[in-house]
């Protein structure tokens, strides 16, 4: 290559990259939005269980319900077919995806013994069989089981229960069903709290 | 979707335009009622959980705003502008986000072919693939929604939840909003909505109520229905936003000068190598003298 041809070389790459420079080039990227996160997705209804309104959600997590697919949820919305929210939810339920998957959430039941500060990791058949022994103690020792003019009202007043607010109809009769056969009086579900 | 959903694009002239067949496409836009709106921020959280964004945690700044501006991981943010009227306190909530104009600044102010389109339904939309995180979009915006990252440097704004939009979706914040101070449909069906709504707030005395959509910008394709349509300074809103005229003079005058200099100087070099020709120099000394020849030719 002699001086001449060196230059001629030079001069047509400042020309190629000046053209290019001047948006001359063609694109090659179409400007696309980003894609649809939930195309086929699971989608699951359920109830929101933070408050006494009950509002519906749409909760899709990864996986197309085959059985080699672990799901996790990745996004909840309200639902619109709820008759309660319409698709609406508040700025609590708008953001349910993050108390799914919160580090902070409790994984195993724990228990505090009376005196104690600490919390202690039991099993779930532990947990049963203490809250059942405990429920059965309390109640052999305080049902009112006649009141003063002698009519049986059979009230349990020393346990109150916390029920779940994300159940259907079905599953609050049963509740019902259970807490008052026992003779429980204060029954209240988590949606108040 | 393709390139014929797109009806703007930054870097483009009018010389060569983006594609336009689909301009028949009916506009889209989302109207806020400042007048329905209770501050709970369902619209914040649901952007944000949709579009996967986590602004850090601020911390407390005397206001019920957090965090206490937009960002580029917070797209749109629930303002709690605090405004004294008559010696009380007046909260005016404002869903602060992207307010896709019909003829955006910020897509003007883009040198990057692409990088800031506008979609046949009239949102506008940032192309992260293509930014060059100059900034431009930022300094431009009247509304000052545009954000850099910190981190990749480019520019990000609300996208009016496109991905959602092109399946048949409203946005995200819409769907959420709880008092139905947002609302989502064609523009000429929130234009509609919006015009009972105010002859309502006018009989209910509100006599200043109006929608602000202003013209400067083209209209917005988020309108705004305000207490007081007359100072929308009150809701952090600039009274008449435009594209600035440097950045006007810079796209419209300066930059096609710029590429017809350049040509007009190809063009002049081209003609005075075809009429004058090139340029020959004269050698100063001879060319060497070949000895070997000479002798041959003294021989012969």
């Amino acid at each position: 290559m002699d001086r001449r041809q060196f230059f001629k070389l030079c001069a047509c790459g400042a020309t190629t990259s000046a053209i290019s420079a001047l948006g001359l080039m063609p694109g090659t990227a179409m400007a696309a939005p980003r894609e649809y996160k939930l195309l086929r997705a699971k989608e699951t209804r359920n109830n929101c269980c933070y408050c006494s309104v009950g509002c519906g959600l749409l909760m899709y997590s990864n996986g197309s319900n085959g059985k080699n697919a672990e799901q996790a949820i990745f996004h909840i919305e309200g639902d619109a077919d709820h008759p309660v929210n319409r698709g609406a939810l508040c700025p609590k339920g708008a953001g349910l995806v993050d108390y799914v998957n919160s580090p902070n959430r409790n994984h195993f039941p724990e228990v505090r013994e009376p005196g104690s500060n600490e919390w202690k990791r039991i099993s779930w058949n532990e947990a049963f069989s203490r809250i059942a022994r405990l429920m059965k103690d309390d109640r052999d020792e305080n049902l009112i089981e006649k009141n003063s003019d002698g009519t049986t009202v059979n009230r349990w007043l020393s346990t109150g229960m916390m029920t779940s607010s994300a159940q259907p109809n079905e599953g609050g009769f049963i509740t019902h069903k259970f807490a008052r056969s026992l003779g429980l009086v204060a029954i209240d579900t988590i949606a108040r709290n | 979707m393709s390139a014929q959903d797109i009806i703007l694009s930054s870097g483009t002239s009018e010389l060569t335009p983006a594609a336009q067949v689909r301009r028949k496409l009916s506009k889209v836009a989302k109207l806020f009622d400042a007048t329905k709106c209770s501050g709970c921020k369902a619209c914040q959280v649901s952007c944000s959980e949709w579009n996967d964004l986590r602004a850090p945690v601020g911390s407390f700044q005397g206001s019920y705003q957090n965090p206490m501006d937009l960002s580029s991981e917070c797209w749109t943010l629930m303002k709690y502008n605090e405004i004294e009227q008559d010696n009380k306190l007046r909260w005016n909530f404002t869903h602060s986000a992207c307010m896709h104009c019909a003829d955006p600044a910020c897509l003007t102010a883009c040198s990057t072919k692409g990088a800031i389109v506008q979609r046949a339904n009239g949102v506008v939309d940032f192309e992260s693939d293509k930014c060059t995180g100059c900034g431009y979009c930022v300094s431009a915006c009247p509304f000052n929604v545009p954000r850099l990252d910190p981190i990749d440097q480019k520019a990000y704004k609300c996208s009016m939840c496109s991905d959602r939009l092109q399946v048949g979706q409203e946005p995200a914040c819409v769907k959420s909003c709880v008092t139905g101070a947002l609302k989502y449909g064609t523009r000429e069906d929130m234009l509609f909505i919006a015009d009972l709504r105010i002859k309502e707030l006018h009989k209910q005395g509100f006599t200043k109520a109006g929608l602000y959509s202003p013209e400067g910008v083209g209209g917005t394709g988020m309108m705004m229905i305000l207490h007081d349509v007359s100072q929308p300074e009150n809701y952090g809103l600039p009274a008449d936003p435009k594209t600035s005229v440097p950045v006007k003079l810079w796209q419209d005058v300066v930059k096609p000068l710029g590429t017809a200099g350049i040509l007009a100087t190809v063009a002049v070099a081209c003609l005075h190598r075809i009429t004058v020709g090139r340029n020959i120099v004269e050698e100063d000394e001879p060319a060497a003298f070949d000895h070997t020849h000479s002798d041959k030719s003294d021989k012969e």
